[in-house]
C-alpha cells in the first residue's frame, strides 16, 4: 500500500555501497540547505515588510517569513532530489525549528529575571525582615529574612511529613503490593494533579475550620505536603523498582525477614534515588504561592514560630509586593524571585546528578565512613 | 499446616494437589507489622483523597444548597447578595486551558519527536533537562515573567489578530477595550507550564515506537518523515491524546500565573473574545475572593473548589486511562 510511495526513487542499492542510515544523524547539505533557507527567508520576509511595504515588523512578517523558509527547503530539496525526499527535508526543518523553539522559554525567563532581580539582592535582603519597610524605602533597607525563615520551615515541615509517607507508599506499592496496590497507584497518581488551590481549600477546610487550628506555617506545610507527597511517592516507586531483584532475593534466602531486607538491603541501594525524591518534592512545592494564601496569609514581622500566628513565605512576600504600585516594592518582588528561581534550579540541578548515578552507587564521603567502620 | 514429607515425593507418588509444596508464607512479628504499617500508608492515600472530597463537599453544602442548580448557571459572583454561579468562572477557565493546549500540543508533538528522532545524541540530554526545567519553574515566576515581560510582545500579536482574522468566532476583539490581562496572554503562559508535561509523556510514547518496524520502513528506501508518518505517529497517537488530556487536567488547576495576569471579568461576551482584555478561572476566583469573603462567600468559594476539584479527577482518570491503554494494547504486530 502506502509503503510505495514512500519510497525514493534514487533509494541506494547494495551496489553503489550505500552508506548505514543513522536515523538522528545531521548531515552537512541539510545543515547548508535548512540554514541558508533560513537566512533567505527572513532577509526576504524583512526586504518584503519594511522596504518593499510599510507593513513593517509585525506578526505577518514572522508567519509570511517561515511560510518563505519551508518554501525555499522545499525548492531545494526538489531541484536536489525528488519530491520524496524534498517533502522530508521540509520535516526534518520544521521539527528542528520547533526542537530549537524548545529552548527559549526557559532561557528567556532565567535571563529575564536575573536581570530584574539581581540589583537589589544585596546582603540586608537575606538578613532583615520587612517590618520597617515603608512605600519608598529603598531596596537598600529591609529584606525578605522572615520570608526566608517562612519558607524553610513551612517546606522542612512538610518535608518531614511527606517523606516519611511517600516512601512508605512507595515500598507498600512496589514491595509489598496486594490488591490495594493497584487503586493506590491510581490514586497516587489523580493526586499529582489536584491544583494547589484545592489542596489549600481543603486544608482550610479540614485544620482550620473543623479543628479549630489557625492560620500558620504549620497549616501551609500541611497543605504543601498534600501537593509534595505524590512527587516523592512516585519517583521513589521508580528508583525501587530498579533495584534488582536478585538482592532481594539474596536477602531473603539469607533468611533475612521482609523488613530487614528492605531496610538494610532495598532502601540503601536506593538511597541516591530516594534523595532525588526528596529534591525533586521540595523543588516542586517550595514556589507554591496559592494553598499559602489559604492557610497563612503572610506577614512583614519575623515570626520564627510556624505553630503559631501568620507568616511570611518567600512566594507570598513576591506576590504581594508585585501588585503594589511603587517601583521599588516590584523590585524587591523580582529578587525575591530571583531567589526562588535559582533555588529551583540549584535542587533540580541536584537532583539530576544525584538521580543519574546508579542505584547502589557509593560516595566517596560514605566510602570513606565505610573504609573506618571496616566494611568496605 | 503439616509439613510435607519429601520422601512421599522421591518415592515417586507425588504429593497430593492439596498438599502441593507452597512457598514458605509464615511471616515473623517484625514482618507482619512490616507489612500492617505498610499497608496502612497505603490505604491512607485512599484515606486522604476521600476526605479532600468530603470536607470540599461538606463546606460547600450551605452555598449549594442556597443556590440550587443555579450554580451551574449563573455568571455573576456575588454570594453575600443571593446570586453566584460557575458558568463565567467554568468558561473561562476551560477557554483558557483549550486556548492553551491548541498552542501547546502542536509544540509538544513536534518537539518531542524532534528529541526522540531528529536531535544529535549530544543535543538530546540538555534538551531533555531544559524542557523539564520548566516544569519546575514555580507557577509565580512565569505569571510575574508572563505579565512583565511577555505580554507587551503579546499585545502586538492580538492586535494583529483581531485586525486579519477578527471574523473567526472568538478572535473579535472591541479595540477600545485594549488586548492586556486578556484569555490570549494567559493562555500563551499557560501553554508553557504545561508543555513540559505533554512533551514528557509523548517522548517516553514516541521512544516506544516499535524499532522493528522503523527500520523496516527504513530498509524499503522510506524517508525519515515516511518512518515518521507511518510508523512513529500511528503508534503514539493514544499517548498523544493521553498526553494532552494530561495537559488538559493541568491547565485546568493552574491558579497564580493566572490570577497575575488576567483582569478578572464575569461578562460572557467579553470572555468569548479571547484576545480582548478580561478573563477569569475557578482558581483564581479562590485565589483573589477568598479573604475577603463572609464564612457564606467561603462556602461558595468551596463549592467552586469542589467543581474544579471533581473536573480534574475526571480529566486525569480518563487520561491516564488512555495513556496505560496506548502502552498496553499498542504493541508491535511482527
Amino acid at each position: 500500500m502506502a509503503i510505495v510511495e514512500l519510497v525514493r526513487e534514487d533509494a541506494p542499492t547494495a551496489r553503489e555501497g550505500a552508506r548505514p542510515i543513522r536515523f538522528r544523524r545531521v548531515e552537512r547539505n541539510d545543515v547548508l540547505a535548512i540554514g541558508g533557507s533560513a537566512i533567505a527567508a527572513s532577509a526576504l520576509a524583512w526586504l518584503l515588510f519594511t522596504r518593499l511595504t510599510a507593513a513593517g515588523v509585525n506578526l505577518g512578517m514572522f508567519v509570511v517569513g517561515y511560510l518563505l523558509f519551508l518554501l525555499l527547503v522545499w525548492g531545494i530539496g526538489r531541484e536536489q532530489y525528488d519530491a520524496v525526499r524534498a517533502r522530508d527535508l521540509v520535516a526534518r526543518a520544521v521539527f528542528w525549528s520547533v526542537g530549537l523553539l524548545l529552548i527559549v522559554p526557559m532561557v528567556a525567563i532565567t535571563v529575564y529575571t536575573v536581570a530584574k532581580g539581581v540589583a537589589a539582592l544585596t546582603p540586608n535582603f537575606f538578613l532583615e525582615d520587612q517590618s520597617r519597610v515603608g512605600p519608598l524605602s529603598p531596596p537598600s533597607v529591609g529584606g525578605a529574612s522572615q520570608a526566608i525563615v517562612g519558607t524553610l520551615e513551612q517546606v522542612g515541615l512538610a518535608t518531614l511529613i511527606s517523606v516519611p509517607l511517600g516512601v512508605l507508599v512507595a515500598v507498600f506499592l512496589n514491595e509489598v503490593g496486594g490488591r490495594l496496590a493497584r487503586p493506590v497507584r491510581m490514586i497516587v497518581d489523580a493526586m499529582s494533579a489536584i491544583p494547589s488551590i484545592v489542596a489549600g481549600l481543603f486544608i482550610f477546610a479540614a485544620f482550620i475550620l473543623a479543628l479549630g487550628g489557625q492560620l500558620s506555617g504549620f497549616a501551609a506545610a500541611l497543605a504543601l505536603s498534600v501537593l509534595m507527597l505524590p512527587t516523592v511517592t512516585r519517583t521513589t516507586e521508580v528508583v525501587l523498582r530498579l533495584v534488582p531483584g536478585g538482592l532481594r532475593e539474596a536477602g531473603l534466602a539469607l533468611g533475612a525477614t521482609e523488613w530487614s531486607t528492605t531496610r538494610h538491603v532495598v532502601l540503601p541501594t536506593a538511597r541516591s534515588g530516594i534523595v532525588t525524591a526528596v529534591i525533586l518534592g521540595v523543588a516542586r512545592v517550595i514556589g507554591e504561592t496559592a494553598p499559602l494564601l489559604l492557610t497563612t496569609l503572610g506577614a512583614t514581622a519575623m515570626n520564627a514560630n510556624p505553630f503559631s500566628g501568620k507568616q511570611s513565605a518567600l512566594p507570598l512576600y513576591v506576590y504581594r509586593l508585585f501588585q503594589l504600585p511603587q517601583e521599588v516594592a516590584i523590585q524587591r518582588a523580582w529578587t525575591g524571585a530571583l531567589v526562588l528561581l535559582l533555588l529551583v534550579l540549584i535542587l533540580f540541578v541536584t537532583a539530576r546528578i544525584i538521580g543519574g548515578r546508579g542505584a547502589g552507587h557509593i560516595s566517596r564521603l560514605r566510602r570513606a565512613r565505610l573504609a573506618r567502620e571496616g566494611l568496605a | 499446616m503439616q509439613p510435607i514429607d519429601p520422601t512421599i515425593a522421591l518415592e515417586g507418588f507425588g504429593p497430593r494437589v492439596e498438599d502441593r509444596v507452597r512457598p514458605v508464607t509464615r511471616r515473623s512479628g517484625a514482618d507482619r507489622w512490616f507489612r500492617g504499617v505498610v499497608t496502612g500508608a497505603g490505604a491512607f492515600t485512599l484515606v486522604l483523597m476521600g476526605l479532600i472530597g468530603l470536607f470540599l463537599l461538606i463546606r460547600s453544602l450551605d452555598a449549594l444548597r442556597a443556590a440550587g442548580p443555579a450554580f451551574l448557571t449563573t455568571a455573576v459572583w456575588e454570594p453575600d447578595g443571593g446570586a453566584f454561579g460557575i458558568a463565567a468562572v467554568l468558561l473561562g477557565t476551560a477557554l483558557i486551558a483549550v486556548v492553551a493546549l491548541s498552542m501547546a500540543v502542536p509544540v509538544a508533538i513536534a518537539g518531542s519527536i524532534f528529541i526522540t528522532d531528529y536531535a544529535p545524541a549530544r543535543m538530546r540530554t540538555p534538551l531533555i533537562w531544559l524542557v523539564d526545567l520548566l516544569a519546575a519553574v514555580p507557577s509565580l515566576i512565569y505569571g510575574l515573567w508572563g505579565r512583565a515581560y511577555l505580554q507587551p510582545k503579546i499585545i502586538p500579536i492580538s492586535d494583529w489578530l483581531s485586525a486579519h482574522l477578527g471574523f473567526i468566532p472568538f478572535l473579535d476583539a472591541d479595540r477600545a477595550a485594549g488586548f492586556a490581562a486578556s484569555t490570549f496572554v494567559a493562555s500563551v503562559v499557560v501553554a508553557l507550564m504545561v508543555l513540559p508535561i505533554c512533551t514528557a509523556v509523548m517522548r517516553e510514547v514516541f521512544s516506544q515506537a516499535p524499532p522493528g518496524e522503523k527500520e523496516g520502513a527504513l530498509a524499503l528506501g522510506g524517508t525519515r518523515w515516511g518512518v515518521i508518518r507511518t510508523v512513529v505517529i500511528p503508534f503514539g497517537r493514544g499517548g498523544m491524546v493521553g498526553a494532552s488530556m494530561l495537559g488538559l487536567g493541568r491547565a485546568l488547576g493552574e491558579t497564580i500565573a493566572i490570577t497575575l495576569i488576567i483582569s478578572p471579568t464575569f461578562d460572557l461576551g467579553r470572555l468569548t473574545r479571547i484576545l480582548e482584555t478580561g478573563g477569569n478561572s475557578i482558581a483564581s476566583l479562590i485565589a483573589l475572593r477568598f479573604s475577603e469573603s463572609s464564612s457564606f462567600g467561603i462556602s461558595a468559594l468551596m463549592a467552586a473548589g469542589l467543581t474544579l476539584f471533581v473536573i480534574t479527577l475526571l480529566v486525569n482518570a480518563a487520561a491516564s486511562i488512555v495513556v496505560a491503554r496506548s502502552r498496553s494494547g499498542a504493541a508491535t504486530e511482527i
